[in-house]
């Protein structure tokens, strides 16, 4: 894993590159070769690029910024203007064999309806997002009384897009409610190290800066 | 090609147009029943065609537009239409691409259209001229690029109803479109733009020159009327913050109202020379026929109600472009283009551009529009095979 740690200072800016790299090679490990994958929130096209690169995909994006946007389309890639709060029932269902939400759950308005919908247009789901729960976090809150500024989440609370942070175990706990399996989760700590997969998930939500899931589909959909 | 003759319109002086004239055992049937025959398409071509005939891109004129797009329009003597936009380094590179614009059948600038001679009466069509449709207009210009002898578009791109022709082509010849670009437009008309449409073309017929449509005949031109249509029509054409920026509450030429129905306001004199402008170049049964063209286009109503089996299986690859202050064709009618893309399985992109300059913006130097077109055409051009100077890899 070619991971360079950033150093954890309150003023560094939102999603360095070398760091958002981390979850897109493991979410890109994560893709079935050939397969048709939507990425919700692709920013620049980064994951969508690699995808195409490494795994052959037939990708497509959905992008908030217009900039972002104009950058992936000038990259030829077929991305459209929206998000995953408003433009995500527009989606056939089985549209996709894969739908990617990368570092962008925690700042959607309905994440539970996010989640669902993902799970409608393909069969398998992957999503990051920043561990609310990592022992960092977790301590700035009770020994600093100060609502918590780290490297994954740098904003402060006034300025913060991510309105609905959650922790691993709130995370499988709505995987469980969705009726979705769990077919693949990865948590990484601050030095970008994979926890190992065995680790009980109290070792995960302490340890883990950051995670990646692979969902699946359940039979039921609720 | 024998049914085919090269002919020069009825136009003025200086104005010499490719015209290609298709003879009458290659006639037009239009949607409502009607036989065009002959059929004359007037046309512009732009840039070098490459020996594989695969670097084409048909630009489709808006309602009043015409086939000169770019460089000097010699009716007018002002700039083409899109000359923010075609041209050598432009995103429409004319030193990459071979660039067609046909006047629409049903105009005035050399395609048949209702001031053309009808050959049973030997006067002009005016009224009798079948009703067309966007898809006759589409079937038209596909006329005339089988006539090129061009059998895949490398794009097809147009705005407003540019933009409904080119959802058109999509739909009915997938296999010919290699990529698409409908902008600033709509699968189907709404009864707002209808509703504009109808109170344009009512000033036309309330205009004692309009003659039942018999005008020229009788040597008159219904221009209050049109002039009127024009004005009304542009309005929705701008935004309010354009009209507030550009004229706010300015009076023209002079420092106190007249308290009299003077064109006091900048914008009621703006207006004026927009209508007595346009009368002059443009036909006012032509524009009866193209705003009904408009009015009657709901692409998903051949489909069976359903957008999305309109571009079934698709492999188009389409870039839909709004801009925030168009109310005439609103992002809202976008999305539902690309929502029929998406769930067709198509490729799109989608770019909603920020701009305050109104349904006009897509004919106006907007940079991010621009840098748009150019990512995308480049895109497609790399899997088109196309070289940077047009050839073929």
């Amino acid at each position: 894993m070619n991971y360079t740690p950033a150093a954890d200072a309150p003023q560094r800016p939102a999603q360095p590159l070398e760091q958002s790299r981390l979850d897109l090679a493991v979410i890109a490990e994560m893709v079935a070769p050939g397969a048709r994958v939507l990425d919700v929130g692709c920013g620049d096209g980064a994951l969508l690029q690699l995808l195409a690169q490494k795994k052959g995909v037939d990708g497509r994006g959905v992008e908030l910024s217009q900039r972002g946007v104009n950058e992936c389309v000038a990259k030829g890639l077929s991305v459209i203007q929206g998000d995953a709060d408003t433009d995500l029932s527009d989606y056939p269902d089985d549209g996709f064999d894969y739908v990617i939400l990368s570092q962008t759950l925690q700042a959607t308005r309905r994440p539970r309806a996010a989640l669902a919908n993902m799970l409608r247009i393909g069969r398998r789901a992957i999503i990051s997002f920043p561990n609310f729960g990592y022992w960092r976090v977790r301590a700035q809150l009770v020994f600093g009384g100060r609502m918590p500024v780290t490297g994954r989440l740098d904003y402060h609370w006034h300025d913060t897009p991510n309105i609905h942070l959650c922790t691993i175990r709130d995370f499988v706990e709505i995987v469980d409610e969705l009726g979705a399996h769990i077919e693949r989760g990865v948590a990484f700590d601050r030095a970008g190290a994979p926890i190992r997969f065995s680790a009980p998930w109290w070792v995960w939500n302490l340890f883990g800066e950051q995670a990646v899931f692979l969902l699946e589909r359940g039979d039921q959909r609720r | 090609m024998s049914v085919l003759s090269e002919a020069r319109p009825a136009c003025s002086e200086g104005f010499a147009p490719k015209t290609v004239v298709f003879q009458p055992d290659r006639p037009l049937l239009t949607d409502g029943g009607g036989r065009i025959a002959p059929l004359a398409i007037a046309y512009e071509t732009r840039g070098t065609l490459n020996a594989a005939r695969s670097n084409a891109i048909l630009l489709c004129h808006a309602l009043t537009g015409d086939q000169y797009a770019a460089g000097v329009n010699p009716v007018t003597g002002k700039p083409g239409w899109w000359e923010a936009m075609v041209g050598p380094g432009k995103p429409f590179d004319t030193d990459r691409y071979f660039l067609i614009c046909s006047n629409v059948v049903g105009g005035c600038m050399g395609t048949t259209g209702p001031a053309s001679i009808n050959p049973t009466t030997g006067k002009p069509y005016g009224v009798d001229f079948p009703v067309v449709t966007i898809r006759d207009m589409v079937r038209a210009q596909a006329m005339l690029i089988d006539h090129l002898g061009i059998e895949t578009l490398f794009c097809v791109a147009g705005g407003s109803m540019g933009g409904m022709q080119v959802l058109q082509w999509a739909a009915s010849y997938p296999e010919r479109v290699f990529s698409a670009m409908p902008i600033a437009t709509a699968a189907k008309h709404s009864a707002q733009n209808i509703a504009f449409h109808e109170v344009g073309r009512q000033a036309v017929m309330a205009d004692p020159d309009w003659r039942s449509g018999r005008y020229q005949e009788q040597g008159v031109r219904p221009e209050k009327g049109l002039a009127v249509a024009r004005m009304s029509a542009h309005i929705t054409y701008l935004s309010e913050a354009a009209l507030q920026r550009k004229f706010g509450r300015k009076l023209q030429d002079r420092s106190a109202p007249t308290f009299s129905f003077d064109a006091d306001f900048q914008v009621e004199n703006y207006l004026r020379y927009q209508g007595l402008a346009f009368v002059e170049r443009f036909d006012a049964n032509s524009y009866l026929f193209v705003t009904r063209a408009c009015d009657y286009f709901d692409l998903a109503a051949d489909y069976g109600g359903s957008l999305a089996m309109a571009f079934k299986d698709t492999k188009t690859r389409f870039c839909v472009v709004s801009f925030t202050s168009d109310w005439l064709y609103p992002t809202s009618d976008s999305r539902a283009i690309v929502h029929a893309l998406n769930a067709g399985g198509a490729s799109v992109s989608f770019v909603e551009i920020e701009s305050d300059k109104g349904h006009d913006a897509f004919l106006l130097h907007e940079p991010m529009f621009i840098a748009t077109t150019r990512g995308f055409l480049d895109s497609a051009a790399n899997a088109r095979g196309l070289a940077p100077d047009g050839t073929s890899k």
